[in-house]
């Protein structure tokens, strides 16, 4: 923010000097420079941005953080928000930018969505006593199996299936490059994704070479910039994935400045060091679905048809469509963001009003899938604003196979959605190369927290499906029935296919 | 009638077969029924047979409810057109009696009929003309006037549709709804019957088990909790589910692997009531594959929930369990006889003196097969 801003404050650091032992912790962990020390701490709460740091590791609990509630004139219309954007813009000329996803107040659709359960007619099944199963496959599977019969009687599959990926538990890591988040982040995603028998995700920045021995829970992205693309990164991987657009910001390429570039994302990135490295908005080898198509089975060939490819797009206006013509393009897998899903840095004005929500999206790629007699041919992957076991459920009952986390996971790792990741300054080690940052983020202790995330997430999606009287996830999946709506509208209803709460089956 | 409720349901299930082929009437198996008098509520009984009309055993047999003249008549105006009528006749039925067992009294004192209601029940012999089957199988052909005429023809129900089978069922205890069809006339080598305990009332004719496509008949004892994507799984393959009871979705997925994906009923078997992964993964290898690929593939066929299953085809009956078996079901043999039923007692009743008997573990089929040389 520019020296010369006349913008107040965001927020008022409050330091309780009874309680404050002059420890100087704070000073240490503000990794924005809010922090000083004089002859007692001083706050300068024009570089606040409420990350929490200093709270969590004051040992004293001497700090808070509190909003600076400016008395604006009251006005619906002309919120603080929007003046202080507008002061910002006047001061600047440029595109106000900022990170995460879109904290607006739209409607979130998973809150007005409720699950079933079973009462007498059909037993509810205690996940404690019997199995209960979340192994998910992603990849294209045939719309029926043919088997055929030796001369000894003995039955035998006689379709060869394409590569599939098994998921222990339905829910992959987001898409997070090494670039934008930090070597330990990386790190850490790999060594839970391992642990917990899912996927983690490079994002467009390639994969550290530290990190190739964890090539079976790797998803390798190719993104417009081809930044660390090579025959060896596509094929240490369990799937490959295309990135067209990203939820957070459609139709908007990406940009990591060339102070991010050091050494060794120099190497990942194949770029020089310092370099910015600039995703264009669109591939440029990719202006049709037959392009896509081209790129798609080049990635086949290149990996000997051994991995699936994923086309990964935000979810806009004509999604269905867009995801049918991408399955019929050759795509084993169709990821669809949301316009919630996270990002490093994206300009405001995209991340705020454009996209449409996930879970009408989804509901109405898989409806057009299935219309088509095309979604056995590709998994749908659900991105982008996926915040409890609760909106995975709800996400696999409208017709995903699995779900990605993304911001979720940066909250496992610490990440207080502080919204400042393009800053480069993340106290909490993750959106940041600055050394010093990046050691705040201990991978042993950052993949622990992210496969305890998994694991109770898995419990309590095991205490869902008991509850539903079900015992296997494909039971669930696609299951809309199973789901019922509370304040939607009727046309919301219809697009999701789901009936109001108060009707039965 | 049918459109404006669902019902979850409860019941007995009962099956006999002669594997050797023989006929019997059908007062076996309205005894073995009856027995489970109690675990029906009198909104729902059925029955179906196999080999009851030898003489017109290459007719497609359409047992057909209606709800008035009306519909009778929307109906064998879309047949003429599409079928040819060998012959038409009402269902023969006798209304007003009950079974002669520890129920029938209770009519007379109570002064009520055991059967009232019912719709008017008409059967055809159809033969599918020549040029109808240009583009697909005459049974492909059936199965789809079948979904029209449930879809489309106001009031119109298609009770079974297969050669040399039929079903017979409406709202009643089973051993009423037996007696009121007069069952004990007909001669088949495969009887399964069905009682009824439905959660939530209005009882529908065409609600009633057993559930028919072709030569397919279920009837089930249990609740389909996946019947939300069983049903979004099948529709893209032109099944249209009209009779808004999770039980159809049997029948049809049934119908979709055996007959169109060409499964054994074994294999069919395995991908409706799949092991649990932990068991495929210590299968040998070739089984691990199969069952590996069925739960890949199928997952949208896969049958969850609390069931216990017979079904019934022209070459034979196949009863099967849930994952965990959570309905009961008891097979027993004695000599060429294959019995299944919700309770041993049931086929005590009809058969004291057994060879075998025994309860077949969650999710394994017990699968009855007419002899080979049985034409």
């Amino acid at each position: 923010m520019a020296m010369a801003s006349e913008l107040p404050p965001e927020f008022i650091v409050k330091v309780d000097y009874d309680r404050c032992r002059r420890c100087k912790r704070c000073v240490m962990n503000c990794s924005f420079g809010c922090m000083h020390f004089t002859d007692r701490v001083v706050p300068e709460h024009q570089k606040c941005v409420a990350c929490q740091r200093c709270v969590t590791y004051c040992p004293e609990h001497a700090i808070t953080i509190t909003k600076n509630e400016l008395a604006y004139k009251e006005n619906a219309n002309w919120s603080p928000e929007i003046r202080k954007n507008i002061l910002k813009q006047a001061e600047t000329g440029g595109i106000l930018l900022t990170g995460m996803g879109n904290p607006r107040d739209y409607p979130i659709l998973w809150d007005h969505l409720l699950i079933d359960a079973c009462q007498v007619t059909n037993p509810s099944i205690d996940p404690l006593r019997e199995p209960m199963e979340l192994r998910t496959f992603l990849g294209r599977k045939p719309e029926r199996l043919e088997f055929v019969e030796s001369e000894n009687g003995e039955i035998d599959l006689a379709t060869e299936i394409e590569p599939q990926v098994r998921l222990d538990v339905p829910i992959v890591f987001g898409a997070m490059s090494y670039g934008a988040v930090s070597l330990n982040v990386h790190r850490s995603l790999a060594m839970a994704a391992a642990r917990s028998g899912t996927l983690m995700n490079t994002g467009e920045g390639g994969l550290h070479r530290e990190l190739y021995p964890y090539s079976g829970n790797v998803i390798v992205q190719v993104a417009s910039g081809r930044f660390g693309v090579h025959s060896e990164y596509l094929n240490t991987s369990a799937m490959v994935e295309i990135k067209i657009g990203q939820g957070a910001k459609p139709g908007i390429g990406g940009h990591l400045p060339g102070e991010k570039v050091d050494e060794d994302i120099s190497k990942t990135r194949m770029i020089p060091v310092g370099s910015d490295a600039i995703s264009p908005a669109p591939h440029h080898d990719i202006y049709s679905i037959e392009d896509l198509s081209q790129l798609i089975y080049a990635i086949k060939e290149a990996t000997d048809y051994e991995k699936p490819v994923s086309v990964k797009i935000s979810a806009v206006h004509n999604v269905a469509a867009i995801a049918s013509g991408i399955v019929r393009a050759g795509a084993d897998v169709v990821t669809i963001d949301g316009f919630r899903g996270g990002t490093g840095a994206a300009p405001m004005v995209i991340r705020d009003n454009v996209g449409i929500p996930i879970e009408l999206a989804l509901a109405a790629v898989d409806q057009r899938l299935r219309d088509e007699g095309i979604r056995n041919n590709a998994s749908i992957i659900c991105a982008g604003g996926i915040r409890s076991s609760g909106d995975v459920a709800k996400a696999i009952a409208l017709g995903a196979d699995a779900v990605v986390i993304g911001t979720a996971a940066l909250v496992a790792m610490g990440c207080r959605i502080c919204q400042k990741c393009y800053t480069g300054n993340c106290a909490w080690g993750i959106a940041t190369q600055r050394p010093e940052l990046v050691r705040r983020l201990d991978p042993q202790v950052g993949s622990e927290r992210l496969s305890n995330l998994l694991t109770a997430w898995s419990l309590e999606l095991k205490e869902i499906l008991g509850s539903l009287g079900v015992n296997s996830i494909e039971s669930l999946r696609g299951s809309r029935e199973r789901l019922r709506g509370v304040g939607l509208d009727s046309m919301t209803l219809e697009l999701l296919g789901v009936k109001p709460a108060g009707v039965g089956q | 009638m049918r459109g404006n409720c669902y019902i979850p349901s409860g019941c007995s299930v009962s099956g006999i077969m002669s594997e050797s082929g023989r006929r019997q009437d059908g007062n076996a198996i309205i005894k073995s029924i009856a027995l489970m008098h109690d675990r029906a509520n009198g909104l729902g009984g059925g029955f179906a047979a196999y080999g009851i009309y030898p003489r017109r055993s290459d007719l497609y047999a359409f047992h057909m409810m209606f709800d008035d003249i009306a519909a009778k008549e929307r109906c064998e105006e879309h047949f003429k057109d599409r079928f040819d009528i060998v012959l038409d006749e009402e269902m023969p039925t006798r209304p007003g009696s009950a079974y002669e067992g520890v129920t029938a009294g209770r009519y007379e004192e109570e002064g009520v009929q055991p059967i009232t209601d019912p719709p008017i029940l008409w059967r055809y012999f159809m033969d599918v003309p020549e040029d109808k089957t240009k583009f697909v199988s005459d049974r492909e052909y059936v199965v789809g006037q079948v979904m029209e005429i449930n879809s489309t023809i106001d009031g119109a129900f298609v009770a079974s549709s297969g050669k040399n089978m039929g079903a017979f069922k409406g709202v009643g205890y089973p051993e009423d709804i037996g007696v009121f069809y007069k069952l004990g006339e007909y001669k088949a080598y495969i009887w399964t019957a069905h009682g009824r305990f439905p959660t939530n009332t209005p009882g529908w004719w065409g609600g009633a088990h057993p559930f028919c496509l072709l030569d397919w008949s279920i009837v089930h004892n249990g609740e389909i909790s996946s019947y939300g994507i069983n049903k979004r799984y099948l529709e893209p393959f032109g099944y249209k589910m009209e009779l808004r009871t999770d039980t159809e979705v049997v029948a049809y997925l049934f119908d979709l692997l055996v007959r169109r994906h060409n499964m054994t009923i074994d294999l069919a078997a395995k991908a409706l009531a799949s092991p649990f992964w932990k068991d495929i993964d210590r299968m040998p290898d070739r089984e691990r594959r199969i069952a590996t690929a069925l739960r890949q593939v199928y997952g949208g066929a896969l049958l969850n929930g609390p069931f216990s299953i017979i079904l019934g085809h022209s070459r034979g009956m196949v009863g099967f369990n849930d994952r965990i078996k959570l309905r009961p079901m008891t097979c027993a043999r004695k000599d060429d006889m294959l019995y299944m039923s919700s309770e041993e007692s049931a086929i005590r009743e009809i058969a004291p003196d057994l060879d075998e008997v025994w309860s077949p573990r969650a999710g394994t089929p017990v699968i009855g097969e007419l002899d080979e040389e049985v034409a």
